[in-house]
């Protein structure tokens, strides 16, 4: 088993006709992703790349029976996206785009709590179990089928861990990019759960960094609720307070969200952190031994 | 996007806001000219530097003036000048303009006023305190009890009942708390039609005569809505950024200036931090943040290279690359490339990992170029230490 996405999954793609997405409907068709059709307004009609293209995410729905869908759009149009997908039915939506405003995030949250759909990111790699599905962009080979629940904030430190990991045998159940922004649709907690409640996840590697709260209420979390083990990784000690580094959400302002704090508060709750961003993958694998 | 104060002011006016008369300047003729106006009308003065840094006035950034004599003193202390703070970093922030104020006013109360995102509740909150002219964080920490939040639903919006409750909290009364319910209304329209990420008035002060006015104001703006704000976009005043922050946003780098002396290049926001990290983990200091982004060409490596190498302070240059959508083979014919045009005369050391990797390392060692490959991000981090170590003995 895995969470949120396996062989049943059944993918839109909003955006579909453009060039990024075109780059990696491939890569991930090649994965074995099951992707039944694709959604860019004005182009309903047309095949693309042997998949039918509809003009509306609700018809794409309706004709095609699509259950999660994956956004490539410009940011302009990211929350209208996120939006039309929740509309259509579909239970998952993948938001790779990056620079949504942080206000059109805030005001859509609430609607999808109401309409009980899970948003990935914005701004985010994407997920993956290994073997079975991909939704995102992230490199398939350097993934391993396994037990170890991959959460991160980051793409490319997420590749480094589970590179790391997969280099040593232990494969993953589903690693998830839930994106650095300051409004992400899911949240470590979220996530934490899911993998809780999954039988075949046995351990859990969460990379935080610096920004928010969310690490901190993760380590309430998980002290209140995970028995499996968590090793984490808090990317940002040297950063500057007040600079926004790299990712809308990673800023430490008015004196909170520093990686100091977030390392004592998770160590205070029992969670192994590891400093040494190298290093992730083989502690893990001590915890297990 | 970080404005001035007097951009803000402008904005503060725009949304009803009351703030004391003044102008802006950006000429010593100019600025003479603006005293000579305020001092005959007031009979006092503020001079206030416009720099892109808070604790301008205990860097002597404002002064007060109540004769022309004094005006014209302050105006050549501050124009074409740099204020330097803890904020500013050694090299200081140039003051390009002044802005002047009426400084006649007697104030008997400073509030805070401000409004931001609670990332964790999803909404925008306001905060207000009674003590005002201190910086909010300091506030929090001492007498967290001063300060009054109102959490304000992200889709219903501000009702005037809560900005009542703001009034009420701060104990005022009569004419002011209706004119507190209309500047916490004002503002927090301002907040949400002008796509801000964070607004604040500090101090809000109550002069004498009984009306709140905003003494000071800090409007900062999401970067990713000035696509729908133009007229705030060109607010923008890159001479308040370090040169090579502009230089490399042209290219669509992500780079920040640290005060270290490793440079380091790296591909990802997160993995450029935990590259940050184990530099300083193994004893070293990173020179700057500097993410290529997910996508980056060949072209934008190279000019990312020359960016790390135009910084005087770096003194080894650690790239690391996670090639996912990044072909590593692109990176270093970046790298290869940028080095055709300067001269690499620093100890470079380069770990490439993930797609073609193998095709990169090749293309730089055969390259003929001075540089060490490393297998991982320890290997990486100890050969670039050890390179600048070499370098200083």
């Amino acid at each position: 088993m895995s969470i949120l996405i396996g062989q049943e999954t059944r993918l839109m793609i909003q955006g579909s006709t453009g060039r990024e997405a075109t780059f990696h409907a491939q890569k991930m068709i090649e994965y074995g992703t099951k992707i039944v059709c694709g959604v860019t307004p004005g182009k309903g009609g047309q095949i693309h790349m042997g998949i039918p293209v509809f003009d509306t995410a609700e018809r794409a729905v309706r004709e095609t029976g699509a259950n999660a869908s994956i956004i490539f759009v410009p940011r302009q149009h990211g929350a209208d996206a996120i939006m039309e997908a929740a509309d259509s039915g579909v239970n998952l939506v993948v938001c790779i785009t990056e620079g949504i405003p942080t206000l059109d995030m805030m005001k859509l949250r609430p609607v999808l709590k109401e309409k009980s759909c899970r948003l990935i990111g914005p701004n985010c790699p994407g997920l993956i179990s290994p073997g079975k599905c991909k939704i995102g962009i992230m490199p398939g080979s350097i993934h391993r089928p396994g037990t170890i629940g991959v959460i991160s904030r980051s793409g490319t430190l997420t590749y480094e861990v589970v590179a790391q990991l997969s280099a040593i045998g232990l494969g993953q159940s589903t690693g998830i990019g839930i994106g650095g922004d300051p409004i992400p649709g899911t949240t470590f907690v979220d996530c934490l759960d899911l993998f809780q409640k999954d039988p075949e996840t046995q351990a859990i590697v969460m990379i935080g960094e610096i920004g928010g709260q969310a690490e901190e209420k993760a380590a309430e979390f998980i002290a209140g609720h995970i028995t499996k083990p968590v090793v984490s990784f808090i990317a940002g000690q040297t950063a500057p307070p007040g600079r926004r580094m790299g990712h809308a959400g990673a800023i430490i302002s008015g004196g909170s969200g520093s990686a100091t704090d977030k390392i004592a508060k998770l160590r205070g709750s029992g969670i192994t952190v590891v400093e040494n961003p190298a290093q992730i993958g083989s502690t893990l694998a001590s915890l297990l031994t | 996007m970080k404005i001035h104060e007097y951009q803000a002011k402008q904005l503060l006016n725009r949304y009803g806001i009351p703030n004391p008369a003044g102008e802006i300047a950006d000429s010593h003729r100019n600025a003479v000219q603006i005293a000579e106006n305020l001092l005959s009308a007031y009979g006092k003065v503020l001079l206030k530097a416009q720099v892109h840094a808070g604790g301008r006035g205990k860097a002597g950034g404002i002064i007060f003036a109540t004769t022309m004599d004094e005006a014209e003193r302050g105006i050549s202390r501050l124009l074409g000048k740099r204020l330097v703070n803890n904020q500013t970093g050694p090299e200081g922030k140039p003051i390009n303009r002044i802005l002047i104020v009426d400084g006649s006013g007697d104030y008997i109360q400073e509030i805070y006023l401000g409004i931001l995102i609670d990332r964790q509740m999803e909404c925008p909150v306001i905060m207000a305190s009674a003590e005002g002219g201190m910086e909010i964080e300091h506030v929090a920490a001492v007498h967290p009890e001063l300060i009054v939040r109102e959490y304000i639903h992200p889709v219903a919006g501000l009702y005037p009942f809560q900005a009542r409750r703001i009034a009420s909290h701060l104990n005022l009364k009569g004419l002011q708390f209706q004119e507190m319910t209309e500047i916490v209304t004002g503002l927090y329209r301002l907040f949400m039609e002008l796509d801000a990420t964070q607004v604040e008035i500090n101090p809000l002060a109550l002069s004498s005569r009984g009306r709140l006015e905003a003494l000071d104001a800090k409007i900062n703006l999401d970067d990713w809505a000035l696509y729908r704000h133009p007229d705030l976009a060109g607010m923008r005043d890159i001479t308040q950024e370090s040169p090579l922050e502009v230089q490399a946003s042209k290219f669509g780098l992500n780079y920040i200036k640290l005060d270290g002396q490793i440079g380091c290049m790296v591909n990802g926001a997160g993995l450029a931090m935990a590259t940050m990290d184990i530099i300083k983990l193994f004893g070293g200091a990173p020179a700057n943040f500097l993410d290529v982004g997910g996508g980056a060409s060949e072209e934008n490596i190279a000019e990312a290279f020359k960016i790390l190498l135009a910084d005087a302070d770096v003194k080894a240059v650690l790239v690391n690359i996670f090639g996912g959508i990044v072909r590593c083979d692109r990176v270093a014919r970046g790298i290869l490339g940028a080095l055709q045009t300067v001269v690499l005369d620093r100890p470079l050391v380069v770990r490439l990992a993930g797609t073609n990797a193998a095709e990169g390392i090749q293309l730089l060692e055969t390259s003929g170029m001075r540089l060490l490959t490393a297998q991982d991000m320890e290997d990486a981090a100890r050969k670039v230490i050890g390179g600048l170590k070499g370098e200083q003995s």
